[in-house]
């Protein structure tokens, strides 16, 4: 029956091409776990995108309830995580999901420095992925404002006065990112439109720049 | 052991072994989410609370409208809410009337036309309902107003939320 429906489709679009295209790559031996177990250092990478996966699915969910505004931020994220069903799971997916991102980003970057992948002809690959890195970066500083609680506060706070820093624009940034002078209502909202639209938007073309990259040049000799 | 001899080829196993796995771990990630977004439909539709509206002895025959005002839990808001109630006396039976009218959802009066001063009476296009709640055909609403649920102890009368009368 699938295979009816699926030929029905073909048949009209042939979409074989697009998904063979996608699916047939080269997986040389020296990246095969199957071969030298030690290759599993390869998999960072396409963790590092399963986990971005699972952190756009569960934050989609995660908007259902959520709402960004400082009355009920806080409110609506201990409604869903106590009340609703599964909640805790939901959250919890998208809270140690967060930092599993960032062990495993750090994972791949370290395999692909000690592997010496970075160099010619793949420099330009190393400046996306060291790109992709603050945007992921970027994702978890504006995410911890959301609960709005005490933690959220202070860590923007101090993330904030870091940013306030920076030599003759310090001031003008900070306040650009927080939406004012003080840590409120608009610094809150923009922090959300940030981590919802912005940084996401970032991400993803960034990281279709990243595999487009890997199938042009291919994966990288062994040592 | 030759190839032929098995029902199952390599290949095969492997197919299932992978696809099965991959399918417990998939619905493993997706499951909880699914569940934690259709939770709202879900969820038990709590018993209504039942509210104090006015003592008997100020019911007439002829409807008047008492105003209601009661916590509503939304989620996580609770918020007061202010209804408006026409009730009146039918013998010994208390009537407690809404007054949306069914036809668009604007606001109902009694006596709200003059020319049909016992009637509920709806400004917008110009629905009609009897004394009762029953709607006047030829005018547009299609079903009856809704009546609250409501009981009288002690002399007060107490509402719950309005029912469809269909």
């Amino acid at each position: 029956m699938l295979q009816r429906i699926y030929d029905w489709i073909d048949d009209r679009i042939d979409i074989t091409p697009i998904w063979r295209d996608i699916a047939d790559h080269e997986v040389p031996e020296h990246v095969n776990p199957g071969h030298h177990f030690s290759a599993f250092v390869y998999c960072f990478g396409g963790l590092t995108f399963f986990t971005v996966v699972i952190q756009i699915l569960s934050g989609m969910f995660l908007t259902m309830y959520y709402v960004p505004d400082i009355v009920n931020a806080h409110a609506s994220v201990e409604y869903l995580q106590s009340e609703v069903a599964f909640g805790m799971i939901v959250r919890g997916m998208h809270h140690w999901g967060a930092s599993v991102v960032i062990v495993m980003m750090f994972l791949h970057t370290l395999r692909v420095f000690f592997t010496g992948s970075y160099k010619k002809p793949r420099e330009i690959n190393w400046v996306v992925g060291v790109l992709i890195f603050f945007v992921i970066l970027g994702l978890g500083f504006t995410g911890y404002l959301l609960p709005w609680d005490m933690k959220a506060y202070f860590a923007t706070q101090v993330g904030l006065e870091i940013a306030i820093s920076v030599p003759v624009i310090g001031d003008l940034l900070g306040e650009l990112l927080a939406g004012g002078e003080i840590i409120g209502a608009q610094t809150l909202t923009r922090f959300f439109a940030i981590h919802v639209f912005f940084l996401p938007g970032a991400l993803l073309g960034l990281i279709a720049v990243h595999f487009i990259m890997i199938r042009r040049q291919g994966i990288s000799g062994p040592l | 052991m030759s190839e032929k001899n098995h029902n199952v080829s390599r290949r095969q196993f492997l197919t299932y072994t992978l696809m099965g796995v991959g399918g417990f771990m998939g619905s493993a990630m997706i499951m909880p989410m699914v569940r934690f977004a259709v939770d709202p439909i879900l969820r038990a539709e709590a018993a209504s609370d039942m509210y104090e509206l006015t003592e008997v002895e100020n019911l007439t025959d002829e409807p008047q409208s008492f105003p209601l005002s009661f916590e509503q839990d939304d989620g996580w808001v609770t918020q007061q809410v202010e209804e408006t109630v026409w009730a009146y006396l039918d013998g010994e039976d208390v009537v407690a009337l809404s007054p949306v009218c069914t036809h668009l959802g604007c606001t109902v009066s009694f006596g709200g036309d003059e020319s049909n001063p016992d009637q509920f009476f709806c400004p917008c296009h110009f629905g009609r309902f009897e004394q009762d709640g029953t709607n006047v055909p030829g005018t547009p609403p299609t079903e009856p107003l809704h009546r609250y649920e409501h009981e009288v102890r002690d002399g007060i009368v107490y509402v719950g939320r309005p029912q469809s009368q269909q």
